[in-house]
């Protein structure tokens, strides 16, 4: 094997009492994909910013080609050739796809060179497989191409090492695929690729070698992920055997949710077209779709974000088409958000307050308009400690948990109340395998007690382990149900597609 | 070489050590300006602070001066808690001191006048306030500009009051009537100008204190401050609480203006304010927008403009230095507000 492109050797990195990494040694050879596996809180995250200059570390030394490096910022680590693509994107939406590349590119006398910024896109893309339009405005991008942009926008830069942070959380199945053919394609041509993901199944189709990070420790290395169970390295990661939860047979009951020709707008067009669907009590119904086909609309809807323009929304027989949410959750309607931090918390202030926000209003946390304190502490101690929350106290500011953590908050305030009616977007994304899996078995939970349940994912096997029946959306409408009995991933990618929708018509 | 590294929390002190740090700063840097003015530094700073706090009848002149600024300083803090950028409290005093000054102007019950002037005051700094506040919520028109504009409306429409219909016909000049005697606050420490509205402005702070942190429309004022989304996915009106926060807002700042007319000038003129609308927001930027830091805050602010006019009588050096104090002290607090967020840390020797 030839020298490797990228050695860290006893990366240690401390925040105070926590060893966020500690004597860490990776390597990546020209050429190969390398898998960065762990749970939330492992340490890939901080690893990887050790490597691209965000933090430096307290021991270790950084490699590249050979010789040492000190990378103190993002410029030093370009300049090294290593560039990363991070979950959340760092493009400028009022900018064109080149002008966004050209950013910080200096041309000849102070100008900008577009006609050579146009040779290198051209030339990449075809190199790679990566098409872009050059004139197209980044906010008329999907998250896909702009996840493209990213990658284009390192390589232009003169990447030879690429860090994907979770590249394929925000994708939908079909994109995942030519991702990875592109991804392929650059290690072909000799690039060094590191790849973090949770999903193993991606992790063994697409990676040469895997490190596997357990707090902050190398866990384990798995020389040929292909031929490693998914079963394995999650024990690897996790440390114990993870097994699936059961979900007993049930019989459902009345219908505690129903939308009739729900149809809605919004500044780009129509969201929901038409939308009619029923939720029964103590079943879970899974709403699978490539995200941006109106999946967002359903949520707000539901919960009372946005109001329909047509159609009627009851609960448990009472129509509640135009109620605000807090009304809707007065009628115990549970909500859980896609967007947890933007949502679901108020990240500056203590977590105590997020837990108590749906309520606060009502006599359980104050009277009369002032509010009862030892209640409001009370009751996040008690949902701290039910659902085992790491966190320092109730008093501690929100954002300073970790995803899974706050995940938990948020099933808490909800369920705290037993709801008739829970919907919840994207319950277990990002989350590692052992918080999606305390989150699965209370969604079993309280399936089992009699709550309706609608899950918006684009997990097809989250969706298919959880649901009675799984219902496709496709630009709006609802392309057709399926009993989880029936469905497969095959069958429900191809009605994502709206493929299944124009033979189920005919 | 050193840079700046996101912290993962704040240590509680911080909340005592910034304003303290800041004010530090700010004494340190306008040492040198002193020092250009040809006079000694520790002598200015001296005459500074014998003739703000050196003495009771010091003290109590600079309460008269802290009293408006705590009115303003609260307004501001709890507008700012919920993001209602709410620069208007200039323009939300005078209509406040316009309102009271044409109720205690009406012969009636000295009580009776004080309470109607109070009232009155309050509710034209409330209307004032509503008008960038539904701007805002309905039109999505920016609230800065907007009421920060308004302060010239309003500064212009009082200035064509006292120069016309309203000029005192007694006088000439271009001021109001004065309200009735019996209208007239009264001094509490004989000798003084200690008026009553200083007590109530005292009491003002642990009052709005008390609305922030203990009642469920101070809950809403936070949460919606730090994130609309989840606020009104969480089933707060966030329109409502908008419209409520600048009522609340202005009403405080226009009782501002009816403690300068009640308690210090007994009518209006053109610059009944030398700007207290516009020291509230670093009064309460210093407060780090606390109801209960305001307090010390606008009797530091109050001091410095005390001090300020007795160091440039002793010293020479001009009076326009208490501007430049309070100026600096709101960019050192705002540079020590990037302290709570981020640490400075050293990194490696090489350039």
């Amino acid at each position: 094997m030839s020298a490797p492109l990228i050695e860290m050797r006893g990366i240690t990195k401390i925040f105070g009492a926590v060893k966020a990494n500690e004597a860490v040694d990776l390597s990546v050879a020209p050429g190969e994909i390398l898998g960065l596996l762990g749970e939330n809180g492992a340490g890939k995250t901080t690893l990887m910013n050790v490597l691209f200059g965000a933090y430096a570390p307290d021991a270790g030394e950084i490699l590249v080609e050979g010789r040492p490096v000190a990378i103190h910022n993002s410029a030093d680590a370009l300049a090294a050739g290593i560039g990363m693509v991070h979950q959340h994107f760092h493009l400028a939406p009022r900018l064109t796809v080149l002008e966004n590349l050209l950013i910080g590119i200096p041309g000849k006398s102070g100008r900008i060179d577009r006609a050579r910024g146009l040779a290198r896109l051209d030339e990449i893309s075809r190199q790679y497989g990566l098409s872009l339009d050059p004139n197209l405005l980044v906010s008329a991008l999907s998250v896909g191409e702009q996840q493209r942009l990213e990658i284009v926008k390192a390589l232009f830069r003169g990447a030879k090492l690429l860090i994907l942070d979770e590249p394929t959380a925000v994708l939908a199945p079909s994109e995942v695929d030519g991702l990875f053919a592109a991804l392929r394609s650059m290690a072909a041509q000799g690039l060094g690729i590191i790849f973090i993901s949770h999903k193993l199944n991606e992790v063994r189709a697409l990676t040469h070698r895997c490190v596997v990070l357990r707090h902050g420790k190398v866990a384990g290395r798995v020389d040929h992920p292909a031929g490693t169970t998914s079963a394995e390295m999650a024990r690897l990661m996790c440390g114990h055997e993870i097994v699936p939860p059961v979900k007993e047979a049930s019989t459902p009951g009345a219908a505690v949710l129903t939308l009739d020709g729900i149809s809605t707008a919004g500044h780009a067009g129509m969201l929901l077209r038409d939308v009619s669907l029923v939720v029964r009590a103590g079943e879970i119904l899974g709403i699978a779709g490539v995200s941006g086909n109106g999946q967002r609309a359903l949520a707000d809807v539901i919960s009372g974000m946005l109001p329909p323009r047509a159609g009627t929304m009851t609960i448990a027989g009472k129509t509640v088409t135009q109620f605000s949410p807090r009304e809707l959750q007065a009628l115990g309607l549970g909500r859980i958000p896609e967007d947890r931090m933007t949502t679901g918390l108020v990240t500056n202030l203590p977590l105590a307050d997020s837990m108590v926000l749906p309520r606060i209003g009502t006599e359980a946390f104050s009277s009369k308009g002032l509010l009862n304190p030892a209640a409001i502490r009370a009751f996040a101690e008690a949902q701290i400690k039910a659902y085992d929350i790491r966190c320092p106290g109730p008093m501690a500011r929100a954002g300073a948990l970790s995803g899974g953590n706050l995940q938990k908050a948020l099933l808490a305030r909800e369920l705290a109340f037993d709801p008739k009616v829970l919907i919840v977007s994207q319950p277990t994304r990002g989350l590692d395998i052992g918080a999606a899996r305390f989150i699965h078995e209370k969604f079993l939970a309280m399936r089992a007690k009699g709550c309706g349940i609608i899950v918006i994912g684009e997990d097809l096997e989250e969706l298919l382990m959880l649901s009675d029946r799984i219902a496709v959306m496709y630009e709006g409408r609802i392309a057709g149900t399926l009993d989880s009995a029936d469905a497969t991933v095959a069958r429900l990618g191809l009605m994502m597609t709206g493929a299944g929708q124009t033979e189920e018509a005919a | 070489m050193f840079r700046l590294e996101a912290r993962t929390s704040t240590p509680a002190w911080f909340n005592l050590a910034l304003p303290l740090i800041a004010i530090a700063a700010t004494l340190i840097l306008c040492s040198g300006l002193i020092a250009i003015a040809g006079a000694g530094v520790i002598e200015a700073y001296g005459v500074m602070l014998s003739a703000s706090l050196g003495d009771s009848y010091a003290i109590t002149e600079t309460l008269v001066r802290a009293a408006p600024m705590i009115f303003t300083g609260l307004a501001v803090a709890i507008a700012f808690r919920a993001k209602f950028w709410n620069i208007g409290a200039e323009g939300q005093l005078l209509a406040g001191a316009v309102a009271s000054c044409f109720v205690g102007a009406i012969p009636m019950p000295g009580t009776l006048a004080m309470v109607l002037m109070a009232l009155a005051g309050a509710a034209a700094g409330a209307l004032v306030a509503l008008v960038p506040a539904t701007l805002r919520v309905k039109f999505k028109v920016d609230d800065v500009v907007s009421s920060l504009l308004l302060n010239s409306v309003i500064y212009y429409a009082l200035m064509a009051l006292i120069e016309g219909p309203w000029k005192d016909t007694f006088s000439g000049y271009p001021i109001s009537p004065p309200i009735e005697d019996s209208a007239n606050f009264p001094v509490l420490i004989e000798g003084t100008r200690l008026h009553l509205g200083v007590v109530v402005a005292l009491i003002a702070a642990p009052l709005c204190w008390f609305l922030i942190a203990r009642t469920t429309l101070g809950f809403r004022i936070r949460v919606t401050g730090e994130n609309p989304e989840a606020a009104r996915y969480g089933g707060i009106n966030v329109q409502r609480v908008l419209l409520s926060t600048a009522l609340l807002s202005g009403a405080l700042a226009g009782l501002a203006g009816v403690g300068e007319v009640g308690g210090v000038h007994f009518q209006v003129m053109s610059d009944i304010s030398p700007g207290y609308g516009y020291s509230g927001i670093v009064v309460a930027m210093l407060a780090r927008l606390n109801p209960l830091g305001v307090v010390p805050a606008a009797i530091f602010l109050a001091a410095v403009m005390t001090g300020g006019e007795a160091m440039s009588r002793a010293t020479g050096v001009p009076a326009f230095l208490s501007d430049v104090i309070q100026g600096t002290a709101l960019l050192a607090m705002l540079v020590a507000l990037l302290f709570t967020a981020y640490r400075i840390r050293r990194v490696g020797a090489q350039t």
